[in-house]
């Protein structure tokens, strides 16, 4: 392998890599690890001139360690990482940059896990990267979610709070997601609610794109800090436009072209999905232009409408998935803010247009012109 | 009839604001109603026909938004009949009595029609309602269309609304106001004609030249 280990000062055990010589040697080429640099760029929204210090970064700059902690979570985030149809660069990066703890991945099990992390926040501490995917339930002491006989909570403020920074990759750790949908049985949080002070940067969405894992921690290779992030704790260069704006189906939009029902012909010509609830016009992501799985297609390309899973309480917030609106709270299930309205609407005409009738044959209402006030 | 003369009621900003009211919510309820469940016959793609429908929902937005802040603003300034204090009737123990003779009117309880020269008490609480209804479209509005621009100012005034309410939660509002205004719009009119017919002051005439025939007291 291209890797060679030496002590440092502390003891600590320090990887020092070239990464060009390792990907040559896992079958990437060069020229390979070139074009991924560039599309990195890209992701982050960078001149292309930037492609050879992001290929300098990966190659010389010492790389922190990784800690990937998983609480209330699927392993979706996970999986978005490592399911790629090939081995991708940017999963062989993130391989040899990380990964001293990984629960789904790692071969250790059992005491030497979890002293493996322990080490981890012990003897690097303020210097690593901790990931977190996944909800951690605040509710009962965070009883609901415990790892190695300590609770997620416990576990979350101890090495996201000695991290250098974390990352919250997915809505649920990000902002609690699914876990923390009504009426949110355990208490779950994200982040950054439950560590309060850590240094968080928010990666949301179901499952994240991995694209944007790679970009934020390639980012902090290359400028030695974390990347700009909007109100929510997301990177702008991932988060700072909106589906709606960006979205392949736009002209459709804005022409008046919309997709009435499921299979319709103009659902098989690839018509806006406005009118079936796509929630594209109130989400924020980079889906349509980074796209998922090596950049094969994502949600609205595939014939079915967003649903707004990188923003906060998505499945409170963004609900229903199928219709551009919600139902109005105490009506029945089939009404609609419009038949209701219409329903208002009618009454008003009809009663007062009784009330006309009955003005109208009714005699000896005093009123001979307005009255000068006193 | 003695004693009747012309008396200046409606000033030119009261009169101009009500009619850039009535054009701004006739164009806003119908685009929006267009853009909340389209229902369009587009035959080709290089068409832009959502797009100038909600332009035109936008720059009425605008609009209305400029002439109700305008109106507010007159309710400071204007004569007695503009004054904000013709919509708070409630707040004053005449214009209770005032409220619930007119009310008595118009529940056939009583024969006798308010005869006031500006809004009788019942209109004035309306129209406060229909205030407060205008500024939860106006601040529901912008919130949701500053969602185009997450970094904006506008964002930066109302994105806080969105966290409170949800995306979804000021949508339904915004919608279902606009048929509280259309319901408002039907009594408005209904209104103005029973007393145009009742009060014999030229109501309906009034909004358009601003006098009322009104009678002299004693």
């Amino acid at each position: 392998m291209g890797d060679s280990t030496r002590e440092t000062s502390t003891g600590a055990v320090e990887h020092v890599f070239s990464v060009s010589e390792l990907l040559e040697e896992k079958g990437v080429s060069r020229r390979d690890f070139m074009k991924f640099c560039t599309t990195l760029s890209a992701a982050l929204a960078l001149p292309a001139g930037f492609a050879p210090r992001i290929a300098q970064a990966l190659d010389e700059v010492k790389r922190p360690t990784l800690v990937w902690l998983e609480f209330q979570d699927c392993a979706g985030d996970t999986e978005a990482l490592l399911r790629a149809a090939n081995p991708t660069v940017a999963e062989l990066i993130l391989d040899i940059l990380s990964v001293d703890y990984h629960e789904t991945v790692m071969a250790a099990a059992g005491f030497q896990a979890e002293e493996a992390l322990a080490k981890v926040v012990r003897e690097q501490k303020g210097k690593y990267i901790a990931i977190v995917e996944g909800s951690i339930p605040m509710k009962d002491a965070g009883v609901y979610c415990c790892i190695a006989g300590r609770s997620a909570v416990d576990i979350a403020r101890e090495v996201c709070g000695n991290a250098l920074a974390t990352v919250a990759v997915g809505t649920c750790a990000s902002y609690g997601g699914l876990p923390a949908a009504r009426p949110n049985p355990t208490g779950a949080v994200g982040v950054s609610q439950a560590v309060p002070g850590a240094k968080v940067v928010n990666l949301p969405g179901c499952p994240l794109n991995a694209d944007n894992l790679t970009a934020t921690v390639v980012h902090y290779l290359v400028f030695n800090k974390l990347p700009a992030t909007d109100a929510l704790g997301r990177p702008l260069f991932a988060y700072g436009k909106r589906i709606h704006d960006n979205c392949e189906r736009r002209a459709h939009f804005d022409a008046g072209q919309y997709v009435e029902s499921w299979g319709d012909p103009a659902h098989a010509k690839g018509h806006c999905l406005y009118k079936m609830g796509c929630k594209g016009p109130e989400t924020y992501h980079n889906c349509p232009t980074q796209k998922f799985n090596e950049k094969t297609s994502w949600p609205v390309a595939s014939g079915h409408g967003c649903c707004g899973c990188s923003q906060p309480q998505f499945w409170d917030t963004m609900t229903p998935i199928y219709h551009r609106l919600p139902n109005v709270p105490g009506f029945g299930i089939e009404s609609s803010a419009d038949k209701i309205g219409m329903g208002i609407a009618a009454g008003t005409a009809v009663a007062f247009g009784a009330h006309g009738v009955v003005s109208a044959f009714r005699k000896g209402d005093s009123g001979e012109g307005a009255k000068e006030d006193r | 009839m003695a004693n009747l003369y012309e008396k200046y009621v409606w000033e030119v900003p009261v009169r101009v604001t009500h009619w850039v009211n009535v054009i701004c919510i006739a164009l806003l309820s119908c685009t929006g109603l267009l853009i909340g469940n389209p229902k369009l016959f587009t035959l080709s793609t290089s068409d832009y026909l959502m797009g100038w429908i909600r332009f035109v929902h936008f720059v009425a937005a605008y609009t209305f938004t400029v002439s109700v802040v305008s109106r507010l603003y007159w309710s400071l300034i204007g004569n007695r009949y503009a004054s904000w204090r013709e919509f708070l009737p409630f707040s004053s123990a005449e214009g209770r009595r005032g409220m619930l003779d007119t009310l008595r009117y118009y529940t056939f309880i009583s024969r006798k029609a308010p005869h006031v020269v500006g809004h009788n008490s019942l209109a004035g609480t309306a129209y406060f309602v229909v205030f407060l209804l205008y500024l939860t479209m106006i601040v529901t509005g912008f919130t949701l269309y500053s969602e185009h621009a997450p970094l904006g100012a506008t964002h930066k005034l109302f994105g806080w609304l969105m966290v409170i309410f949800t995306n979804q939660g000021l949508r339904l509002t915004h919608h279902l106001t606009m048929w509280f205004l259309i319901a408002f719009a039907i009594h408005h009119v209904y209104s103005a004609w029973l007393m145009d017919v009742k009060e014999k002051g030229g109501v309906m005439s009034s909004i358009f030249s601003g006098y009322k025939a009104v009678r002299k007291e004693g």
